[in-house]
């Protein structure tokens, strides 16, 4: 136990060293992007080309089938089907690889993988242990969209994000998922409604805000009119309620066609909002969205155009008020309002039954259901783990 | 009837191209650029961008001109739909022809975790103001999701007296695609299911022609609505049921 903790104590220290040595240099928001080649080694020619291009954060992307594993693989990934697997090894490399651009550059470069699907808390040791900064994390998504049970991840995100906790990472949520499925302008309401629920979890897992990276996304259809301003009022709505988390601001892809020019037009609108709400970690969105996983150039046209927007308008968002009655300040009201009537409604029926009936993403759950449930077990009188006594005493969680 | 690309002068061949090559940016690699774009083919070549990506690779924007042409009236491919129905329309003719409801099941299969493609068919909202398939009265559908075995697709298919089975695949790295939709083919055909239900399979890297090579019975790509679908079923069944008549 003190051999772990010191050495995720030294992950935490050399991140935190680094970051302060090359403070300078930080943008806001993050660049980040996605390379998901499947094998390791062409995935790192690509992140460090990208980090040396501008991006902050590269995401390694999980080979399509990892989520419903209940092991973690072993080893370096060679020949993943849209991505590679989350390993230990895989996790080591690609740290290594960025490491090296860090120095080269003088700009910390950090590294993202998938801690969801049914090995939440084995994925989090693994990268507490390899120095990740950030994980996709969230509360409800395995539940939702991979039917995995209920009592199996709500116990596995609260493990999972004590251990990111104790390594300082950063977590990112999926509520973009739910605009995928549900429409973006009738279901603003249900990214909110998840952005509070995953705070709550975070917080009784002894997370602090300034390492919830809760999301959202622009999923608008382009063609709706006034979309653009219901987008930015969504995303200047969470940065006030949300003032101290580094809010995930996921770009167009439900709308995204072959039209790589089309693409690149809504991408560059989409990092428009960005800026002007002060998002803090942002996903950059592919002209080839829908098309293939992104080849060297759309990365490299990707970074080009959010640079640019991000320095055109360097100071805009200091520069503007709204109208107190206009059409933004009216949407997020009411936005707010249906996410306020969708909260009680949930607590009246308690969490398990809201997801049973279909009250997020229009998906219904049974709770004794879904992938991993013959792992559930109700604790015996004297279950003791110590891991988790561990933690909870280090994060003051349960007090 | 041949014909060439338009630039901005009939038949001036004006073709523009974007790609990387791995070597370092200089004028060097610019030039090579261009020589490359004449090697494809083109007659004028002209490199109007070049930026690096890293030290390794380099970014080219390119303009040619070809003095190739392709005769059109040789073209063949069929539209599995040639003009779809509306929703309302689709329900009548099942009412009034088949005098049932058609039983449709839809899944992404294999490994692919993306439901947007099955979803954007089949949810009762649709996509972009087309209902999906679960909003038609004459249809009984089910959504079985991403990641379902071919294997089990088949056999719910049967269980349920499958009238058309969907198949949507978004990930097609390195053809995985093709193998998981001829695995599917070749299931059906030993399960003698082939047929007897329409097998049907939608994505946005498949097409109706890749569909009939691969012994679907139809292949829909991007710009797919439920409309199409729905219209090709009924009709497709119709068919069936007064040709077998």
């Amino acid at each position: 136990m003190k051999g772990l903790d010191a050495r995720i104590a030294g992950n935490v220290a050399h991140r935190n060293a680094k970051l302060k040595q090359y403070k300078d240099k930080v943008k806001s928001p993050l660049i980040y992007v996605i390379v998901a080649t499947g094998n390791i080694y062409e995935d790192v020619k690509q992140a460090q080309a990208a980090a040396l291009q501008g991006a902050d954060i590269i995401a390694v992307i999980r080979t399509t089938a990892q989520s419903l594993l209940d092991y973690v693989p072993y080893g370096a990934t060679t020949e993943g089907f849209g991505g590679t697997y989350a390993t230990q090894e895989n996790f080591r490399i690609m740290r290594a690889a960025l490491d090296e651009i860090v120095e080269k550059e003088g700009r910390y470069i950090r590294l993202v993988n998938y801690c969801s699907g049914l090995c939440m808390p084995e994925i989090a040791a693994m990268g507490a242990l390899e120095r990740l900064d950030m994980m996709l994390n969230d509360s409800m998504y395995g539940i939702l969209f991979r039917d995995i049970n209920m009592y199996r991840t709500f116990t596995d995100q609260f493990f999972s994000r004590m251990i990111n906790t104790a390594a300082d990472i950063i977590i990112n949520t999926g509520e973009d998922n739910y605009l995928t499925t549900s429409d973006a302008v009738e279901k603003a309401h249900t990214v909110l409604a998840s952005q509070f629920l995953n705070e709550r979890f975070a917080y009784n897992a002894g997370m602090p805000a300034r390492l919830m990276g809760l999301g959202h996304a622009f999923e608008i259809n382009p063609e709706v009119k006034n979309g653009f301003l219901y987008e930015y009022a969504q995303a200047q709505m969470a940065r006030e309620i949300f003032p101290e988390h580094p809010l995930k601001y996921m770009p167009p892809t439900k709308f995204m066609t072959g039209d790589i020019f089309k693409g690149l037009t809504m991408n560059t609108l989409f990092n428009f909002v960005s800026k002007a709400t002060g998002q803090g970690i942002h996903l950059l969105g592919m002209l080839t969205e829908a098309i293939h996983t992104p080849y060297l150039q759309d990365r490299h046209l990707a970074i080009a155009n959010a640079l640019y927007v991000h320095n055109t308008m360097a100071d805009f968002m200091n520069d503007i008020e709204f109208k107190k009655d206009g059409i933004m300040a009216r949407r997020a009201r009411l936005v707010v309002d249906e996410t306020i009537q969708m909260l009680s409604d949930v607590k009246k029926r308690g969490l398990f039954s809201a997801i049973e009936t279909g009250m997020f993403a229009e998906i219904k759950r049974p709770r004794d259901g879904g992938k991993g449930f013959d792992g559930v077990y109700e604790k015996a009188p004297g279950y003791y783990n110590p891991v988790e006594t561990y933690l909870k005493k280090k994060l003051k969680v349960g007090k | 009837m041949f014909i060439k690309p338009y630039g901005d002068t009939s038949d001036d061949g004006a073709v523009q191209l974007s790609f990387t090559l791995p070597i370092k940016n200089s004028g060097r690699a610019k030039e090579a650029a261009r020589l490359y774009v004449q090697k494809l083919g083109f007659k004028k070549a002209e490199v109007v961008h070049a930026e690096a990506l890293s030290e390794d690779f380099t970014f080219f924007v390119a303009y040619g001109k070809t003095d190739i042409s392709l005769d059109y009236s040789k073209v063949e491919y069929a539209e599995a739909v040639d003009k779809s129905m509306s929703m309302d329309e689709v329900n009548e003719f099942i009412k009034t022809h088949l005098k049932r409801k058609l039983v449709v099941v839809g899944a992404c299969t294999g490994t692919d975790a993306h439901t947007v493609g099955i979803d954007a068919i089949m949810n009762m909202k649709g996509y972009n103001h087309h209902f999906g398939l679960e909003r038609y009265p004459m249809l009984e559908t089910y959504n079985l999701g991403s990641q379902v075995p071919n294997e089990k697709l088949l056999e719910f298919a049967k269980k349920v007296k499958a009238d058309a089975v969907l198949v949507s695949q978004i990930v097609t790295q390195k053809d995985v695609h093709i193998k998981n939709l001829t695995e599917l083919i070749e299931l059906a055909e030993a399960e003698k299911v082939r047929g007897k239900m329409l097998l049907i399979m939608g994505g946005p890297r498949v097409n109706n022609k890749l569909a009939k090579e691969l012994g679907y019975d139809a292949g829909f790509g991007s710009g797919t609505y439920a409309d199409h679908v729905a219209t090709f079923v009924a009709k497709k069944l119709y068919e069936r049921m007064t040709g077998k008549k």
